[in-house]
């Protein structure tokens, strides 16, 4: 069963690698916060099966963290876009 | 065990990757984007390493706090023009700072090598002193009993460091308000997001911070989550910025080194030494500091990525 | 009992494999921004949800349960509201960008 869990855990990584092809080709901006989000979810799943083929918990509190930090990270990048474009929204400098 | 090793492989291989494109991407934007995706890879690595309470440093500053300081890096730089043609480092200088850098890697990749085996460790004789400090998990052990002055000291630091950012601002600026007067929108999505992300963040910082007593966790990883939260409801404008002149927000910012620094005096009289804990009263002791750690360290995380006083306070 | 439970993990779990697998593949081959970005959001709620309901037979009840479930849950929302904002993105700055 560990083995599955596993290879499971390979799996989604490896899905998430390939993602991660969207962050390098782009074209848009968005395409790239997607990647990053996906990143994110795989990331969480792959932690879930190692926690529990490697049984080790704690695992899971880092799959915790991490769920709200991938959301706090993508809510900023889209908050870095809308002040890039929107003249009306700018910072200052 | 192939499996694991086609995971490690392909975890290895995608971390190297992510790395290469971070450093070659033209646009920062996406290479911060890259840069904070290489962060939450690492926490993976991490755990693998089984250094989980690593891993969630890692997801938190790497993936959270960095990421929204580098934004705001990029935000400010973008206004500027570039540097004039003869400020830009010529081909000799590119190429001496690639030998260094070659050398460097070469000399770290050498020592890998070279390390001796079995290494050299304390960690049997800080596994079995470990009841005596009163905590189960052996990193809260090391950083809050065994190596306490070491983390007092970089507490201390954090505020420095958070001195010479406000430093920056202009002397009419002293003491005003961070953060850029983002003209936020009345965007639905980013204020639910803030409105319902910070209370449940709260709880699971807290809950970092109370496991870290016997299991990975601990107030800094607690700690960078609370920050994180407050970075993100300040974006929304669900939170204002205080003005960095205030006396409560300067009184938080303290309370963490104070406290530790007040038990660490206090252990002359108590016990025998400074930052000795008196036998019985360790594990309440840590637990008193590590709640002062956490509110101090997010307050100071989250107003280090604010950046410098930008707006004059308010009269 | 056992062998049940472990049917239904495997079940699931591969279940969910598959639904990242969709999204991973939709996201690299989906023509325009927004399509990308349907395809993204079943790998965020249905793989990683059938991922921790083949999870749930595993750890011990109920904290470990309960622990599983928020990080979906949080995934569930942050991911929805995250779509809203990136889709306002995509909308704004177009193809060329």
């Amino acid at each position: 069963m560990a083995d599955f869990l596993l290879a499971a855990a390979t799996f989604v990584l490896a899905m998430v690698a390939l993602g991660l092809v969207r962050i390098l080709r782009g074209p848009t901006l968005a395409d790239r916060v997607m990647a990053a989000q996906l990143l994110g979810s795989g990331g969480i799943a792959t932690l879930l099966l190692i926690a529990a083929a490697t049984d080790m918990p704690a695992a899971v509190d880092v799959a915790l963290a991490l769920a709200l930090l991938a959301a706090f990270a993508s809510a900023a990048f889209v908050n870095g876009i809308a002040g890039r474009d929107d003249p009306a929204a700018t910072d200052r400098g | 065990m192939t499996v694991l090793w086609a995971f490690d492989a392909i975890l290895a291989a995608t971390v190297l990757a992510v790395a290469a494109w971070t450093i070659v991407a033209r646009d920062t934007f996406a290479a911060v984007v890259g840069f904070v995706a290489y962060g939450l890879l690492l926490a993976l690595v991490w755990v693998r390493l089984a250094a989980p309470d690593v891993a969630m440093t890692e997801a938190a500053i790497g993936g959270g706090v960095t990421g929204v300081l580098l934004l705001g890096a990029a935000a400010r730089l973008r206004g500027m023009a570039p540097p004039p043609a003869d400020e830009r480092p010529g081909a000799a200088l590119r190429l001496g700072a690639g030998v260094l850098c070659t050398a460097i890697a070469a000399a770290l990749a050498a020592t890998m090598f070279l390390l001796p085996d079995p290494a050299p460790t304390l960690a049997p004789e800080a596994a079995a002193n470990l009841p005596a400090t009163g905590v189960g998990n052996p990193i809260t052990g090391v950083l809050m009993a065994y190596r306490a002055l070491d983390t007092l000291l970089e507490k201390v630091v954090l505020v420095l460091a958070l001195i010479g950012v406000w430093s920056l601002a202009p002397d009419p600026l002293w003491g005003g308000i961070p953060w850029p007067q983002h003209r936020v929108r009345a965007d639905d999505a980013l204020v639910f997001l803030a409105r319902l992300l910070p209370p449940v963040g709260i709880v699971i910082g807290v809950y970092l911070l109370w496991a870290g007593a016997d299991e990975p966790g601990g107030a800094f990883q607690g700690g960078a989550l609370l920050a994180a939260m407050w970075l993100l409801a300040m974006m929304a404008g669900v939170a204002a910025a205080p003005a960095v002149s205030s006396r409560r927000l300067r009184l938080a910012l303290v309370a963490g080194p104070a406290v530790f620094l007040a038990i660490g005096l206090a252990g002359w009289a108590l016990a025998d030494a400074f930052l000795a804990y008196p036998e019985a009263w360790a594990k309440p002791l840590i637990i008193v500091i590590e709640v002062a750690l956490l509110l101090s360290i997010a307050v100071t995380l989250g107003l280090l990525v604010a950046g410098p006083p930008e707006r004059s306070p308010p009269r | 009992m056992t062998l049940a439970l472990n049917i239904f993990s495997v079940l699931a779990i591969v279940a969910g494999a598959i639904f990242f697998l969709a999204g991973t593949v939709g996201l690299l081959r989906f023509p325009d921004a927004l399509t990308r970005l349907h395809a993204l959001t079943k790998a965020d709620n249905l793989g990683l949800g059938l991922v921790v309901l083949g999870l749930l037979p595993r750890v011990d009840w109920p904290l470990g349960a309960l622990k599983l479930v928020v990080v979906w849950l949080l995934v569930l929302v942050a991911a929805a509201t995250v779509s809203q904002l990136i889709a306002r993105v995509a909308q704004r700055t177009g193809p060329a960008s």
